[in-house]
């Protein structure tokens, strides 16, 4: 299910812009799967994409599908819109997820009553459809442990 | 990590200025402020933009903000430097000062800046080009922005988040930061907010982004400073005693706040251990400390990877009221960022008041015997940090 589905009306969210390193990301996003990229030469995963691995500088990169599990490593309560495009929606959760993988990703838990969404919970993907076929990553509870 | 001991007492602060009003506006352009700034700075220490031979701007408009500014005050410096790191800006520019006069590369050296949010936002203006605003194909417009943390509270909501989850810190806890700025900021005429609050006005004040509400903040008000550094052998001929360089470190880690590595750690467990050992000082030498509070988290994080308490502890530290008049560590003696003033970036407050209060020229508030005085600039998001620890004569 996606997290549009039971959410109400909302102003179009704002599009994040795609870097030429992270338009694999972005591809893959349009099949709501969840991918990261990993350097070849160090084995680790790199969150977000860059045109070098930020621990080797090794160019030998690519990307891999990802569990899309994690737990809640920071969330905060947003009372009023960080921007414009959020406007209706608040107030939400702005959490830094931590993933299987051990990458970390900020992101909005949705899907439960923002008091709700404590350091430490286990959530999983879920996506909000983009404009333009892209979809974004947001994080709800995870339904098993 | 080599510690460039070489450093210790070469350089030293010697003329400051600063301006900000109660009403929390001022009149007059950015420019026109900065301008009066360095002119007041240059007269405190007795000495002339003719003596000028370094800028330090971070802000001035245009595509260049050093030479703008040499440009504007018709001089051409032999040493320039545009670093930008937001808050802590003035406090890296004090380091690199220190290093190039004390290779003798330079002479005398002007470190300024002016903002104007809040007359701005009156005008209908911006205030700050916002980073949530800002356009283009950026890592924040693609990673960050789509989610609506709100800036730049949100960012260290999140970090007092963690903090609170792994070491059982309290709203209330943070909240006595807040109280304590402004017991000093009742002894500062020139301050924002004097007015006393408690604990629980505080906790409820509207909420900003959870755990942290409006109380938790820093001000948005106009203002503006100038430091002057010189040689330590030139400074002794000059009209105000000294405040030696002691040391200075920097270090950043991250420039959004979802790469930060450790939202309960910052590069001031870099930066302070950088500007101890350079000094050969520790903690509990410090007399009096200006910490940069754009937040309650942010003064509580410093206090721990400054050493002046155990990681984890900075919420039972500072529960008892130990930052303000009379406490055991005083703290942000001029009201801080969160009471005084916060005109966009507070680092140059933090280094005027720490000198003022090594002169003894802080009346009321005046911390009794300061000798040894530490400044810390936070930049950006728990971004950029860097340490100057400033000491009297006596302590060189």
């Amino acid at each position: 299910m996606s997290a549009a589905d039971d959410a109400p009306p909302a102003p179009t969210r704002f599009e994040p812009p795609v870097a030429p390193a992270s338009a694999p990301f972005w591809d893959a996003s349009r099949e709501q799967r969840l991918v990261l990229q990993w350097c070849r030469d160090c084995e680790r995963p790199i969150h977000y994409p860059r045109e070098a691995c930020p621990r080797c500088l090794g160019t030998e990169l690519e990307f891999r599908p990802a569990s899309g599990r994690g737990v809640v490593y920071a969330a905060s309560v947003m009372p009023k819109p960080g921007n414009a495009s959020m406007a209706g929606r608040e107030p939400y959760v702005v959490a830094l997820v931590d993933l299987e993988e051990g990458v970390r990703m900020l992101s909005n838990v949705v899907g439960l009553r923002p008091e709700l969404v404590e350091v430490g919970l286990a959530v999983e993907v879920t996506w909000e459809p983009l404009s333009d076929g892209r979809h974004l990553p947001l994080f709800a509870a995870a339904t098993q442990a | 990590m080599t510690v460039h001991e070489g450093l210790r007492g070469q350089a030293a602060i010697v003329g400051v200025a600063d301006a900000v009003s109660p009403t929390g506006e001022l009149d007059g352009s950015v420019q026109a402020l900065e301008v009066a700034m360095i002119r007041e700075a240059l007269d405190d220490a007795g000495l002339t933009i003719g003596d000028v031979d370094a800028v330090f701007s971070c802000t001035w408009a245009g595509w260049a903000p050093s030479l703008g500014l040499a440009e504007y005050l018709g001089i051409a410096p032999r040493w320039t430097d545009s670093t930008q790191t937001g808050g802590s800006s003035f406090e890296v520019h004090v380091e690199h000062a220190a290093a190039a006069i004390a290779l003798g590369l330079v002479d005398v050296a002007v470190i300024a800046y002016a903002g104007t949010p809040r007359s701005s936002f009156k005008r209908g203006g911006s205030g700050f080009a916002s980073r949530q605003t800002m356009p283009g194909l950026t890592p924040q417009a693609e990673w960050e922005m789509p989610y609506g943390l709100r800036m730049p509270m949100g960012a260290y909501a999140l970090a007092a988040s963690r903090h609170m989850a792994e070491y059982g810190t309290t709203s209330e806890q943070m909240a006595q930061i807040a109280v304590d700025a402004r017991r000093w900021a009742a002894m500062n005429p020139r301050a924002r907010l004097q007015e006393q609050i408690s604990v629980e006005d505080v906790l409820a004040s509207p909420l900003e982004a959870s755990p942290l509400r409006k109380l938790d903040c820093c001000l948005v008000t106009d203002g503006a400073g100038a430091v002057v550094l010189t040689s330590a052998e030139r400074a002794r001929d000059l009209r105000k005693p000294p405040a030696l360089v002691l040391g200075t470190g920097t270090c950043h880690t991250h420039s959004m706040i979802s790469q930060m590595p450790d939202l309960t750690t910052t590069g001031a467990v870099v930066s302070g251990a950088l500007a101890f050992a350079a000094a050969g000082l520790g903690p509990d030498d410090v007399d009096v400390v200006e910490l940069y509070d754009s937040f309650t988290i942010t003064v509580l994080l410093l206090l721990e990877d400054l050493g002046f308490c155990p990681k984890g502890e900075g919420g039972r530290f500072v529960a008892e009221g130990v930052l303000g008049p009379g406490g055991s560590r005083p703290a942000n003696t001029t009201g801080g960022g969160l009471a005084y003033t916060h005109p966009g970036m507070f680092g140059i407050f933090l280094l005027v008041e720490a000198v003022r209060q090594l002169r003894g020229e802080c009346g009321p508030r005046q911390v009794a015997g300061a000798e040894v005085a530490l400044a810390h600039g936070s930049g950006g998001v728990l971004s950029a940090m860097s340490t100057v620890i400033l000491g009297t004569e006596a302590t060189a």
